[in-house]
């Protein structure tokens, strides 16, 4: 592929070399990078394959969105709805989890905490002194970032796959803690959270919420991609991809990691907030390992770093089980081939940073004899991208 | 708090401080050769519990133990064990060799969800506890007025053998050598002329036989097995290598010791229900005081 060494640094993501992305996004000087390279980069014959490439994907997203915009119009039942809402709220924990893990590569296996602290925070306050659910939310995302620093303090002279084992273990002990106290209403957990109100609105079906949590994502989503090219969201893939080069880079290393954290646990704090809105009851189970691993995988099946990648991830972990209901108890032995068959075929995920791949897709039917084939040799040719045969 | 209320638990702790720190040591090696969090290393010892189980049901008459019987299978176990970890590492993780860490991880995430729901979805065995096929006899010794089995003490012993030989074979021998070497670089390991690949698959073997011998003396110990039993204990192996000094063989039996005598002296001082929390505050203190754990080496990150 030729246009991946040979476009300009910062102008496309597109195949760009992933060792050295790190540095180059350090080393360059802010700039909105993606979405401008596609309209003025003219006619640069070996981008338009790329530039393809990105607009399909662009496409794809513009129609998910569209899909997921008018589900609650299709008269979908209960079910569905109930699964479409814990696909959203997935999302938003993989989107929270994507700084640590996608953009600062940290691992960290107890991301359910702050979904938890988020939860509790906003159960605790609203029960039983009767908080509005909006106004639960800043201390709920202070208590939070209380969280992320304490954890995040220690560990952060710790080698990373240290790290692991300390996330592991904060979430276990909030887990621990909310079962324990008396306060937090012990193992039957927090229940009667009064529904959320937004001015006059007062969101009490699973429609309403679903279309809350909407929001929400597509919030996330537009946060994510305003800090993944900010000074910050450089830092930290400078960071992921190569930690002593970032620190003689100047880059704050543990400072930056911190703030990982503390991004993170906003969003999943938010998600807990209204989670706990959403469902009435709150209870430990919902916050324990499990759920920490599922976001985990949510980001890896995806793409790691990769918010659409992510999302998509996020469908698939909630979604899979559910749809393979019909096997009963075999669906998660089912569900572990298939995350096995994901990471051994597409390691870097479905839908990694880089890009679907639709190009080299494209050119893989290419080599196939037949109508199809032949199409998208004959439009490759015409590009000038690939010689004659 | 006198020492006659910690000193059982003490020793309770012991016993699951072996079981501990033989899966503890598999882990252990894994990752100082491939920077691979074995999540699936668990659930090695799980399916080997199975086996054990199979194998012994189907031999056994009655309840009454037949040493000699229990010690065969206990071997045939470890090499089931050993033998299912490699498959695992030829099938998944050598295909993955040039993928991100991340991606291997849930890859082994993916390899524990299929052991566990393949054992679950055996009709003989479901998810209920099983009781396993012998019971072994109650006769032993006191001390402090608390009474242990020979059972108990042999397995203690047989842990303590097991550890020390794999730390033996990998501090005296070639082999061990050769395994030192891989963890440190892998291609100029190879570029001296040594097999990485069948290095990597030993190791991997013995990290499998490893919990294969734990499966079978925690079964007998606590009389019973369950699809769900590799995953906990697998998670607190993994702590305690961690607290150990991951990489290292006598790091990882340190571990996993110190961390079941913690686990159960904080069950008895503070109720079941913070015995995690007892034994992660534990971590937490330890790696802020030694970021590498107990006996962990200062390692360099690669570049």
């Amino acid at each position: 592929m030729a246009n991946g060494s040979s476009s300009p640094p910062g102008t496309s993501d597109i195949g760009s070399d992933v060792s050295a992305r790190g540095i180059r996004a350090a080393a360059e000087p802010s700039r909105p990078a993606a979405r401008r390279a596609g309209a003025s980069g003219g006619p640069r014959p070996d981008s338009r394959l790329a530039t393809m490439a990105r607009n399909r994907s662009a496409l794809i997203v513009l129609a998910a969105l569209a899909a997921a915009a008018i589900l609650p119009e299709t008269g979908q039942g209960n079910y569905v709805m109930s699964i479409a809402v814990q696909i959203e709220i997935l999302m938003c924990l993989v989107l929270g989890l994507n700084f640590v893990v996608g953009y600062a590569g940290m691992l960290d296996l107890g991301f359910a905490a702050f979904f938890a602290i988020g939860a509790y925070m906003t159960g605790l306050l609203s029960v039983d002194l009767h908080w509005p659910i909006l106004a639960t939310i800043p201390p709920a995302i202070g208590a939070a970032l209380l969280g992320a620093v304490f954890v995040g303090l220690p560990t952060l002279r710790l080698r990373s796959d240290y790290l692991a084992v300390v996330t592991l273990g904060f979430g276990e002990i909030i887990q621990e803690v909310v079962t324990n106290l008396n306060q937090t209403g012990g193992p039957e957990g927090i229940s009667g959270i009064p529904p959320l109100r937004i001015g006059g609105l007062v969101v009490t079906t699973n429609d309403g919420y679903y279309n809350v949590f909407l929001v929400l994502v597509l919030v996330f989503v537009a946060v994510s991609f305003r800090v993944r090219h900010s000074r910050l969201g450089r830092a930290w893939l400078a960071i992921r991809e190569d930690e002593d080069t970032a620190q003689a880079m100047g880059i704050k290393v543990r400072r930056f990691k911190l703030y990982a954290y503390m991004a993170g646990s906003v969003f999943g704090s938010i998600t807990g907030s209204l989670y706990g809105s959403a469902f009435i009851a709150i209870a430990p189970p919902s916050f324990g390992f499990n759920e920490s691993l599922l976001v985990v995988m949510a980001v890896s099946i995806g793409g790691i770093g990769s918010i659409w990648g992510g999302l998509l991830g996020a469908g698939i972990v909630v979604a899979f089980p559910e749809v393979f209901r019909q096997f009963a108890q075999a669906r998660l032995l089912v569900f572990g081939v298939v995350l096995v068959l994901i990471m051994v075929l597409r390691p870097q995920g479905v839908w990694p940073e880089s890009g679907l791949g639709l190009d080299r897709a494209a050119r893989f039917v290419a080599r196939f004899p037949g109508r199809r084939g032949e199409a998208i040799a004959a439009r490759r040719r015409a590009a000038g991208v690939e010689r004659t045969p | 708090m006198s020492w006659n209320v910690v000193f059982p638990d003490i020793v309770a702790g012991l016993f699951l401080g072996a079981f501990l720190a033989l899966i503890a040591v598999g882990y252990s090696m894994v990752y100082g050769i491939l920077r691979l969090i074995n999540f699936a290393h668990g659930d090695f010892y799980m399916a080997a519990a199975f086996v054990s189980y199979a194998v012994l049901g189907a031999v056994t008459v009655g309840t009454k133990v037949n040493w000699g019987n229990v010690i065969w299978v206990g071997l045939v176990t470890m090499i089931a064990g050993g033998v299912l970890a490699v498959c695992v590492e030829r099938l998944v993780y050598r295909p993955m060799s040039r993928a991100a860490i991340l991606s291997l991880m849930i890859a082994a995430l993916g390899v524990s969800q299929i052991l566990e729901n393949g054992v679950l979805n055996i009709p003989s065995w479901g998810s209920n506890y099983l009781p396993y096929p012998v019971t072994p006899p109650s006769n032993g010794f006191s001390v402090a007025s608390v009474h242990y089995t020979w059972t108990q003490l042999g397995i203690v012993v047989i842990a303590v053998v097991l550890i020390v030989a794999v730390y033996w074979i990998v501090n005296h021998t070639m082999l061990g050598t050769a395994m030192r070497a891989v963890a440190q670089d892998r291609a100029a390991t190879t570029l001296m002329g040594i097999n990485t690949d069948r290095i990597i698959s030993l190791v991997f073997f013995i990290g499998g036989a490893l919990a294969g011998a734990a499966a079978v003396m925690a079964s007998l110990y606590y009389g019973q097995i369950n699809y769900l039993m590799g995953f906990s204990i697998g998670l607190q192996a993994f702590t305690a290598a961690v607290l150990g000094g991951i990489g290292s063989v006598a790091g990882a039996a340190i571990g996993g010791l110190m961390l079941g005598i913690l686990e159960s002296v904080g069950t008895g001082l503070f109720g079941a229900q913070w015995a995690l929390m007892f034994a992660f505050g534990a971590l937490v203190l330890t790696l802020w005081v030694r970021p590498t754990g107990l006996l962990g080496e200062r390692v360099g990150q690669r570049v």
